[in-house]
């Protein structure tokens, strides 16, 4: 009789030590939902004040502390681009060796430890290599060229990373039913395997283009301009960038108080660029995903 | 399949050929690591014709642009991004891993599914709008609860750094958290423990090296970051002495002084220097991260 109440004290104890544990974990989930969710607010309730139509189409007048964003939204459009040429068709080639034709061995081991590595290269590094590869080297000048190799290199890792995942989720079966019939490797990979992958290979691609669109380190030495009243007319020439003008707006600029609430939007426009992008992803994943499974 | 060719000579040539183009492509991977580590030391060498590497690595000042003897030590910049980082982990850690295991052990599925989105949300917000929120947002509370004149510290730049390191924390210790075999948790409540004993005692310390390397990445992040705390630690050049001070971390320095810096001058080339101090540290630090999740994965298989 005592041996079993002292069981169930233990018991209870030890149930509280869960629910206590438990409730600690979910404190920080919360703490993490909270602080994003605060985020968001702050930059949204301040942000949509500055929010008008003459915000996103002109360009900035009277010292930065009147008109709008039209120029770095441009820009980062076209630095973006650049990015994009540059980065998705190389990611997606290497993707496909890797995942295609790479046997296991020391020379693949070495591609994925160098991926790896690249992925984890500050972004502020990838901006002094582009000042001397492509502002230096290759006299590309600080221009939208420049700034946009230099994303492209940043981005390479990741465009990498989510092919190769995109090649993954086909089924090996596809490949073995092709090459049974009597097809070559390439005409393989191009009837059987690149139409299913693809979406998800453009899906990962854009993701790490919107991440690239919204660094400033590596594009502040290579072309980013600090205010330019005109659009880039040639790949040599600089350009304005939205998280650049976050930055000198919210730090460099000498009238504090009337840059402030411009700040507050184009950090709105950024952030809302991001969710935009994300949410697409993650719709078009779930979509697929539900594809592969039946 | 009707288009299927013919298999000849040309035929395989032009197989080969393809599969030369993907491989230049996977090899350049390895040719842009070695580059950049190669066109910094490049670059980074002629600042040690004037800078003795002994000043450049262990002396605290740094004055590159005094007139009488310009400076080029970067121990304190050293010091303030080792703090930062400190600092940042501090609370990213805990606080990472406690949602890791809330998402591997606790969660519904339908939690889940929504947690881990936002986790990934809070990844791509860019660095530039979270050093914002620094300048307006977090600095100013910090001023207020420590009774300072701004808040742009040392403090601020963790606090900011340890947000922008949860993503990486969170997302490798949850795939570890999985990766451990339900025999192990199986075996474990069937001998009477509960759940939470169970997550405590046998799958954190199952899961305990590829936690560890989920901290090293986010400190990998940590280091490199630039943008926010170029704007939220307040760049002071002294050594750091506190959290409630300002401090000016490797990363802020180059950002901020190569803008103004005149090209082929020691002062540009010791920028360059800094630069890959940083690569190199990220190096290790990432390098180590990886040989630790290669062995586990190695292990639970």
């Amino acid at each position: 009789m005592k041996s079993s109440v002292k069981k169930s004290h233990k018991n209870l104890k030890s149930q509280l030590t869960q629910f206590t544990g438990f409730l600690f974990l979910r404190l920080a989930v919360y703490s993490v939902l909270f602080i994003l969710l605060y985020f968001f607010y702050d930059v949204g309730s301040q942000g949509y004040k500055a929010i008008s139509w003459e915000f996103l189409s002109q360009v900035p007048k009277r010292g930065m502390t009147e008109g709008g964003i039209f120029p770095a939204i441009v820009g980062t459009f076209l630095v973006t681009l650049i990015t994009a040429l540059f980065a998705v068709p190389l990611g997606m080639a290497a993707a496909i060796y890797l995942n295609e034709y790479a046997r296991a061995g020391r020379l693949t081991r070495l591609i994925r430890l160098s991926i790896r590595n690249l992925a984890g290269v500050p972004s502020i590094v990838y901006g002094l290599f582009g000042v001397i590869l492509f502002v230096n080297m290759l006299k590309f000048g600080t221009s939208v060229l420049s700034a946009g190799l230099t994303l492209g290199l940043l981005t390479l890792p990741w465009t990498i990373t989510a092919s190769e995942e995109a090649l993954k989720s086909v089924p090996d079966s596809y490949r073995e039913g092709a090459l049974a019939l009597g097809a070559t490797k390439w005409q393989m990979i191009r009837t059987n395997v690149l139409p299913y992958s693809i979406p998800g290979m453009l899906t990962g691609a854009v993701l790490g283009l919107a991440r690239a669109a919204g660094e400033t380190a590596p594009i502040m030495f290579t072309g980013a301009a600090f205010y330019l009243p005109f659009l880039p007319r040639s790949l040599k020439d600089q350009f304005m960038a939205l998280p650049y003008h976050l930055y000198i707006m919210a730090t460099q600029h000498h009238a504090i108080d009337k840059a402030r609430p411009l700040a507050y939007g184009t950090a709105l426009v950024l952030i809302v660029f991001v969710v935009l992008f994300n949410l697409g992803a993650i719709l078009v994943r779930a979509r697929l995903r539900r594809k592969w499974r039946h | 399949m009707g288009t299927v060719k013919k298999k000849g000579i040309l035929g395989d040539l032009k197989e080969s050929l393809i599969q030369r183009l993907f491989q230049t492509s996977g090899l350049l991977a390895i040719i842009v690591l070695v580059g950049i580590f190669a066109l910094l030391l490049h670059t980074s060498i002629p600042a040690f014709r004037e800078v003795s590497l002994k000043e450049f690595l262990t002396s605290t000042r740094w004055d590159p642009t005094s007139p009488e003897r310009p400076e080029y030590g970067l121990l304190s910049m050293l010091a303030s991004t080792v703090m930062v980082t400190f600092g940042a982990l501090l609370v990213a850690f805990p606080v990472g891993v406690a949602v890791a295991a809330y998402l591997s052990d606790v969660a519904s599925p339908r939690v889940r599914e929504l947690v881990k989105p936002v986790v990934e949300l809070l990844a791509a917000i860019p660095s530039v709008v979270v050093g914002f929120i620094g300048i307006t947002l977090v600095g100013p509370l910090i001023a207020k609860l420590f009774n300072l004149s701004h808040g742009l510290t040392a403090l601020n730049g963790s606090l900011l750094l340890a947000i922008m390191a949860l993503p990486t924390i969170i997302s490798i210790s949850e795939d570890s958290l999985n990766a451990v075999p339900v025999s192990y948790v199986e075996a474990s409540l069937a001998l009477g423990a509960n759940r939470w004993q169970t997550l405590v005692r046998v799958k954190i310390p199952a899961a305990l090296s590829g936690i560890i390397a989920s901290m090293m990445l986010g400190m990998g992040r940590a280091i490199g970051e630039t943008m926010t705390v170029l704007m939220a630690t307040g760049n002071a050049r002294a050594f750091p002495h506190g959290f409630l001070q300002s401090v000016r971390t490797l990363t802020a320095n180059i950002a901020i002084e190569l803008g103004e810096v005149p090209y082929y001058t020691t002062h540009y080339y010791a920028l360059f220097a800094i630069g890959l101090v940083l690569f190199i540290l990220t190096f290790f630090v990432n390098l180590t991260a990886d040989v630790i999740l290669e062995k586990q994965k190695r292990k639970l298989r």
